[in-house]
């Protein structure tokens, strides 16, 4: 198959849609889902029948960004972006009939949410282009929007070292939070001896606050095994695994679905494209560890055994699952890739700042007003998200601070606002980019409170191989709570401290090694608020 | 000659085995598949009992501490049994903000017990999860797999109260099992 055998297929599942003029698009993504857009869709189905409108189709599509203001309907041309047409907010199951009505006439007003307001108009969306437009369990519906395009070039007209290059070029970062390029870890087992290699996604989603692969695998999933199945071109292996969290049940039955429907299609299987690459998928499902985010965790579980860490090298690239040479990248490192491989590296490269190329999705929470999802250049500055895209605090409260990273990362404060967003300006303020949550916290959080509550995360959460994380989390957390209740003398505050330098220095895998930074970094910038604690100030 | 053992019987007569051995048949009965055993086992009884583990380790040929070790390391795994109805408080950092610990510590109060326990009358089991993912509806509540957000601690506990409890049945429905 080429592309222009694609192409055909394409149209003629787009020419099955000729007779729709506009699409109703119900959000149902699981944030929407639990805000109740499943009775929205049922009413508008009813309401359909009742009152049909034979141009208009009901379909139901993945996620629109702003699910703050779920249950989201949208209103639009076929193709088209929900910036094109109307989209109305917080729809309740007995709007319906005026909505429907509303297809031949004005629109719902009070309904309306506006599109033009800079939460969507300032974003940039690659990874979450479909997301929103096409329906998830639907692979006609994604290859008319343009999927396996990139796949589909890769194996008709590129060799694996020119898939390679592509990457390379494009610059593109592991967005799984640490940042290493995807080019120079694909090119390191492409260089393996031929033989037995697998490709795993990292779909273990573990950091609180964070939903960004959740939303990408539930509303755009073909996209994640088109990237995988490139990969496995790029680097000749011939098996994958999708690692994804069992707590996240929708993104597993759509998953399935998925990778069922691009089997029949052919483009998963033996012949992949009517050509001699061979490559299938498999769902491995997590049980709740937090860990098993970590590479050689998730590979032991996908083993079947305890999801716990061990030294490295040797590195998955060379010693992985099985001992096979292994490729692990995250959702969306691998949501990335068919856009790089259908526009080209240098399209790619041409996004985003000197060291950090393309753009990131995040997932904006906590005290802001628009809760959701976003993606935006790298590079915005972090005064542009939270305050402009994200709308500002709520309630006329003042910014405190924003968390990214998760219980890795670090709290950033107001003077550093104007930090552009990008892997290394992140690290340097003692925060890291993360996988994409942004938790913001307004002046009413205590700084105390929030280390305690992330150190507790990984006290919890730490899997009890090696001593430093094991008994230094849980040290570390009961200083904590001592300061936290103004029990504490400064020689506590110093262990803390000392504390903190040792289990990054001597952790074995990266929980134990970043479990610290939410305290040093709240340390950094919020120092006084220990220090008021230490003198007895019993209010947070 | 085969080093294989034979596969065990099905512990007893209860029809959900099935869907447990149909799992591991359609992974070749591999170790490795020992994660997505357990998963159907507790899918189909709602939790790990001994028997059950006896029954996994001997049809995956693995030590019976290997199953216990991989049941108890992973949170989502329970050795006992649920209550007749869940609430599950979301704590993630948009609800941990928004006041989760409230809720759990109002929970705490009105039904002594903490997270991850039932209460004695198999009625509720409180839990807690990291992020299921309703951030924009911080604080978030499961109960019984519906979602709820934004209740303050009274409309909670109200909420649980008036749970419906029509015939109180043990928690398990499996017949008592046997010692091995």
């Amino acid at each position: 198959m080429n592309l222009d055998d694609l192409d055909d297929l394409a149209s003629e599942f787009r020419n099955a849609e000729r007779d729709v003029e506009r699409e109703l698009r119900v959000c149902m993504a699981a944030s929407c889902q639990s805000s109740g857009a499943r009775p929205v869709f049922d009413s508008l189905e009813a309401q359909l029948k009742t009152d049909p409108h034979p141009g208009c189709r009901l379909k139901g599509v993945g996620c629109m960004g702003l699910c703050s203001a779920g249950p989201l309907v949208a209103i639009t041309p076929p193709e088209a972006g929900i910036e094109e047409g109307l989209l109305y907010r917080e729809v309740k199951p007995e709007d319906a009939p005026e909505l429907v009505a509303s297809l031949d006439g004005p629109p719902v007003e009070h309904l309306r949410c506006p599109t033009d307001q800079p939460f969507f108009a300032r974003q940039q969306r690659i990874v979450l282009e479909q997301c929103g437009r096409i329906d998830p369990d639907s692979f006609e519906d994604a290859v008319a929007h343009g999927g396996y395009a990139g796949l589909v070039r890769a194996l008709s007209e590129l060799t694996p070292a020119e898939v390679l290059r592509e990457l390379t070029a494009s610059g593109l970062r592991g967005r799984g939070g640490g940042g290493y390029p995807t080019g120079l870890k694909w090119s390191t087992i492409a260089k393996m001896p031929a033989g037995q290699k697998y490709v795993i996604c990292n779909a273990d989603e573990g950091d609180p606050g964070a939903f960004m692969d959740r939303a990408v695998l539930e509303s755009d999933p073909h996209r994640v095994l088109e990237g995988m199945a490139i990969a496995a071109y790029a680097v000749g292996a011939n098996k994958g695994y999708v690692y994804v969290r069992a707590e996240y049940p929708l993104a597993v039955e759509r998953l399935t679905t998925a990778i069922r429907k691009a089997r029949r299609a052919g483009f998963l299987g033996g012949r992949v494209a009517d050509t001699q690459f061979a490559f299938d998928i498999e769902i491995r499902l997590g049980a709740g560890a937090f860990v098993c985010g970590e590479e050689t965790a998730l590979m032991a579980s996908i083993q079947g055994l305890r999801g716990q860490p061990r030294p490295r090298p040797p590195y998955p690239a060379e010693s992985g699952l099985w001992g096979c040479p292994t490729l692990i990248n995250n959702v969306e490192t691998f949501a990335n890739v068919p856009a790089i491989l259908r526009r080209g590296g240098d399209w790619f490269a041409s996004i985003g700042t000197q060291g950090s190329k393309g753009t990131k999705v995040f997932a904006l929470a906590g005290a802001i007003v628009n809760t959701g999802l976003i993606e935006v250049p790298m590079g915005t500055r972090l005064r542009d998200i939270i305050e402009v895209i994200g709308g500002g605090i709520p309630g006329g409260r003042a910014f405190k601070a924003v968390q990214t990273g998760g219980p890795s990362g670090g709290c950033i404060p107001a003077e550093h606002l104007d930090t552009p967003v990008d892997y290394d300006s992140l690290k340097s303020l003692g925060a890291i980019m993360g996988s994409g949550g942004m938790i913001v916290m307004d002046e009413t959080s205590s700084m105390v409170d929030v280390a305690r509550f992330f150190m507790e995360f990984c006290m919890t959460e730490s899997c009890g191989k090696c001593v430093p994380c094991r008994a230094g989390t849980w040290q570390m957390h009961a200083l904590l709570d001592k300061i936290a209740k103004a029990e504490a003398c400064r020689a506590d505050l110093e262990l803390l401290e000392t504390l903190c330098d040792l289990v990054s220095a001597t952790s074995l895998c990266g929980l134990g090694q970043t479990a610290p930074n939410p305290v040093l970094s709240t340390l950094r910038y919020f120092r006084d608020e220990y220090e008021a604690k230490l003198q007895g100030d019993p209010t947070p | 000659m085969s080093l294989e053992r034979a596969k065990p019987p099905l512990p007893d007569e209860d029809k959900r085995w099935k869907l447990v051995n149909a799992t591991m048949r359609r992974n070749g009965y591999a170790d490795h598949a020992l994660i997505e055993t357990l998963h159907s086992v507790q899918d189909a009884f709602g939790f790990l009992d001994e028997t059950s583990l006896h029954f996994v380790a001997a049809s995956l040929d693995l030590p019976l501490s290997k199953v216990y070790g991989v049941a108890t390391f992973y949170h989502l795994f329970t050795l006992k049994p649920k209550g007749r109805h869940s609430c599950v408080v979301c704590t993630g950092t948009a609800c941990y903000i928004k006041g989760a610990n409230a809720l759990v510590e109002g929970l705490r109060e009105r039904y002594a017990i903490n997270p991850g326990e039932t209460t004695e009358d198999g009625h509720l089991s409180v839990l807690t999860a990291r992020c299921v993912g309703a951030c924009g509806l911080a604080p978030a509540v499961v109960i019984d797999g519906e979602v709820l957000g934004r209740l303050d601690t009274p409309d909670l506990i109200e909420r649980l109260d008036t749970l419906p409890d029509p015939e109180p049945t043990p928690a398990s429905h499996r017949p008592p099992t046997t010692s091995h």
